[in-house]
């Protein structure tokens, strides 16, 4: 396929034509006479979105996602690379496993799927899982998460991370000690706890884990990840972390960004997440922290969920909520369309910095002549209503449905093919 | 209102509303014959997902003494396990054309979600470590009536200490935010680690000093604490529970004159209440359970029994 698009602004600013042919960026002046145009007046193009944190649920529970519908969300959201969470059934804690997502995603997947691979087997925390034949393996895997569970055993951490560094992996950690928020936490522990009578889910059981993790990695002078910061002791962990040079880097997800505690008093399951929606001060630390770059990346934490295992009681249902069509939209809401944020940085934080830490060739790349052709035109003004029935998704748990948010996207390419269209 | 869910929904008035219509319906407790035809023909389903002997009969009597049509349905053990959602359940009773469910649920926001889905109305018997609203309400009909008996009209300067697991009591909620409405100095009395978060925002005094409250106390709530809150850390041992936390012979001595004995039951004697402050002539523990058939039959009057289905 060939495309022209003409008069297209990149984040710096520029106004240029982006010349799309077999899969990459090629010289616009090298383009035929009548090829196929789409005139990007007024729009905005950037590298296609990459997403290091994405639950497709596939295989186990088809019925709330596959990889073809999370991918088509994903691309209607402006990503071309998503990483496939391990939490499946069975785990993705052996090659065979990681090679089958892999090829689910090279036969069916509307983006690029990179596989993540359990740090433990069966994610039980008890031993470590075939790390090294998963990285050998076709699907490559070079990010480690037993997320959803938190690996809480200190020497099995330290194993995990200086084992690792034998194949340049990385430990993507859900920070959350078992002991300060078990499995019944299901609401920030704070006033809104006490009065809805939900158990609470404090914000130093992260935090504990975070400093932890923290020096363990100096320890093994290892790559940690810390998925989804949703708290101010965190990023204050971090960013000391940080400044003494100990290889840590760290995500928040578009709904710590925005959403907040009180939205659970009408015990919604919808609103209903692991780490929990926090309070105003913490999300104003996460903001502060992805516009400083103490947070690296927004990862989306998609997780899709069938009706039926929301429709239950609040700390019985699962938690869990959609992210990958709404996360470009509420990262221009709370970051851009607030001067937190600049293009340019929003670019590092949703695409080039999440494929460098996925170790992800071709994503994230400027968008120059001879990459990849991989990017989104987003129209940074238009505004929707979020209807969760009209999503592409399999579930409907969209804690955004209903909101007034910004609809960015325009039109995603993935290797030169136009994979969402509005 | 078409639901009592907790007595943060409640206003003063409708409080007041529903404790004296009590008083008419606790009448009709000492005729021979203790029907009114009120709710003939209404549907009531008490659906409890946790054991409660005395909530659910006391709900059963007060709906069968209102005339209405009352079915008990226990759905122990969560339907979880019964592979149907709590959703599926309560619509499948709500399409045979309930008018009414009366629902206890041991997680927190159930009867909530509950009211949300179904058509019918509904009424909270105690939601998980959230709010039970009748028993508030009961309490606070108790209590007036103690208070009348000594000569007093109203909650206005009563001191109402509440003593006990405060962290897991959906008693203490209701209680404390319809003393807010109603008047009373509620003083909340809790070793620390069984304090709710966010407590000292709940406008009333918190103190873990359980001794110096006795003097002062108009009212002594104690409130059962589990023997699982032991193994969870919460306090040492039973003994050293009693100690500090217990309305033992000694303390029952240092109240003042009159001050009444509350406890929402089951009792523990001899952990959290002696047997000779549960036993005792200031003891309002019997006179609580008597109350609560009048309380809820007030309460499904006000949401069955008008011509509206409703409150206002």
């Amino acid at each position: 396929m060939s495309l022209l698009i003409t008069g297209a602004r990149l984040a710096d600013g520029t106004v240029t034509d982006l010349y799309l042919n077999d899969g990459v960026l090629a010289d616009p002046a090298s383009a035929p006479v009548g090829v196929e145009r789409f005139d990007a007046d007024g729009l905005l193009a950037i590298p296609g979105l990459v997403d290091l944190h994405t639950h497709l649920r596939q295989p186990g529970r088809e019925d709330a996602e596959t990889v073809d519908s999370g991918t088509d969300a994903a691309a209607r959201g402006g990503f071309t690379c998503v990483h496939a969470m391990a939490n499946t059934s069975p785990v993705t804690d052996t090659a065979e496993a990681a090679e089958y997502v892999h090829a689910l995603g090279e036969r069916e997947g509307h983006c690029q799927v990179q596989v993540v691979g359990a740090v433990t087997k069966g994610l039980a925390g008890e031993e470590l899982a075939e790390l090294g034949m998963m990285a050998d393996s076709k699907a490559k895997v070079r990010v480690f998460s037993d997320d959803g569970k938190c690996v809480s055993d200190s020497l099995l951490m330290r194993r995990a991370l200086t084992y690792v560094k034998a194949f340049d992996g990385m430990v993507a950690q859900h920070s959350q000690d078992p002991r300060l928020a078990g499995p019944t936490a299901c609401c920030h522990e704070s006033e809104w706890s006490g009065r809805l009578g939900l158990p609470g889910w404090p914000s130093q059981a992260e935090s504990v884990i975070v400093a932890r993790d923290v020096e363990l990695a100096a320890l093994t002078d290892s790559r940690v990840h810390v998925c989804h910061v949703s708290t101010a002791e965190s990023v204050e962990i971090i960013r000391w972390a940080k400044k003494r040079g100990v290889k840590v880097t760290a995500e928040a997800t578009p709904h710590h960004l925005l959403l907040d505690t009180p939205l659970v008093a009408s015990y919604d399951t919808t609103f209903k997440v692991n780490p929990p929606l926090r309070t105003s001060e913490h999300l104003e630390a996460v903001r502060e922290a992805l516009a400083d770059g103490t947070i690296d990346i927004v990862g989306t934490d998609h997780a899709p969920h069938a009706r039926q295992d929301k429709d239950h009681p609040f700390d019985i249902a699962l938690p869990g909520m959609l992210g990958l069509e709404q996360a470009l939209a509420v990262v221009i809401e709370v970051m851009i369309n607030t001067g937190r944020m600049d293009w340019p940085t929003l670019v590092q934080r949703m695409s080039s910095t999440p494929a460098r830490l996925g170790q992800v060739p071709g994503q994230g790349r400027p968008l120059a002549i001879g990459e990849p052709a991989n990017l989104v035109l987003v129209d940074p003004t238009a505004r929707a209503s979020v209807d969760a029935a009209a999503s592409k998704s399999r579930s409907r748990n969209n804690p955004y449905h209903g909101r007034d948010l910004p609809d960015p996207v325009v039109a995603t390419y993935w290797r030169g093919r136009l994979t969402y269209s509005r | 209102m078409r639901h009592l869910l907790g007595c943060a929904d409640l206003s003063a008035t409708d409080a007041i509303a529903i404790l004296d219509l009590a008083e008419e319906m606790q009448q009709v407790q000492s005729r021979p014959v203790k029907k009114l035809p009120a709710l003939r023909g209404r549907t009531i389903v008490n659906i409890f997902f946790e054991d409660s002997t005395r909530t659910r009969t006391s709900f059963e009597i007060a709906g069968k003494w209102l005339s209405a049509d009352t079915i008990n349905v226990s759905a122990k053990g969560s339907s979880v396990s019964k592979g149907e959602s709590l959703r599926d359940t309560m619509l499948t009773l709500d399409a045979m054309g309930v008018d009414c469910f009366v629902i206890r649920h041991p997680s927190s926001g159930a009867a909530a979600q509950v009211a949300s889905w179904v058509r019918a109305q509904v009424v909270n018997a105690g939601d998980g470590q959230h709010e039970h609203p009748t028993q508030a309400l009961l309490d606070a009909y108790t209590m007036r009536k103690h208070f009348r008996s000594l000569g007093n009209d109203g909650f206005a300067g009563k001191k109402i200490a509440i003593v006990g697991d405060l962290l897991h009591s959906r008693v203490v909620r209701s209680n404390v935010l319809l003393q807010n409405l109603l008047g009373g100095e509620v003083v909340l009395v809790a070793p620390p680690t069984l304090l709710p978060t966010g407590v000292e925002n709940w406008g009333c005094q918190v103190t873990s000093d359980f001794d110096s409250v006795l003097p002062e106390a108009d009212i002594v709530m104690m409130l059962r604490v589990q023997r699982e809150r032991m193994a969870g850390g919460y306090f040492p041992t039973e003994r050293e529970y009693t100690a500090g936390y217990g309305l033992t012979e000694e303390r029952l001595r240092a109240l003042k004159p009159g001050a009444g004995i509350c406890h929402p039951g089951p009792m523990n004697r001899g952990v959290e209440i002696s047997s000779a402050a549960a036993d005792a002539a200031n003891s309002l523990v019997l006179e609580q359970v008597a109350s609560g058939v009048a309380i809820r039959m007030s309460v499904l009057y006000h949401l069955l029994g008008s011509d509206e289905g409703a409150m206002r």
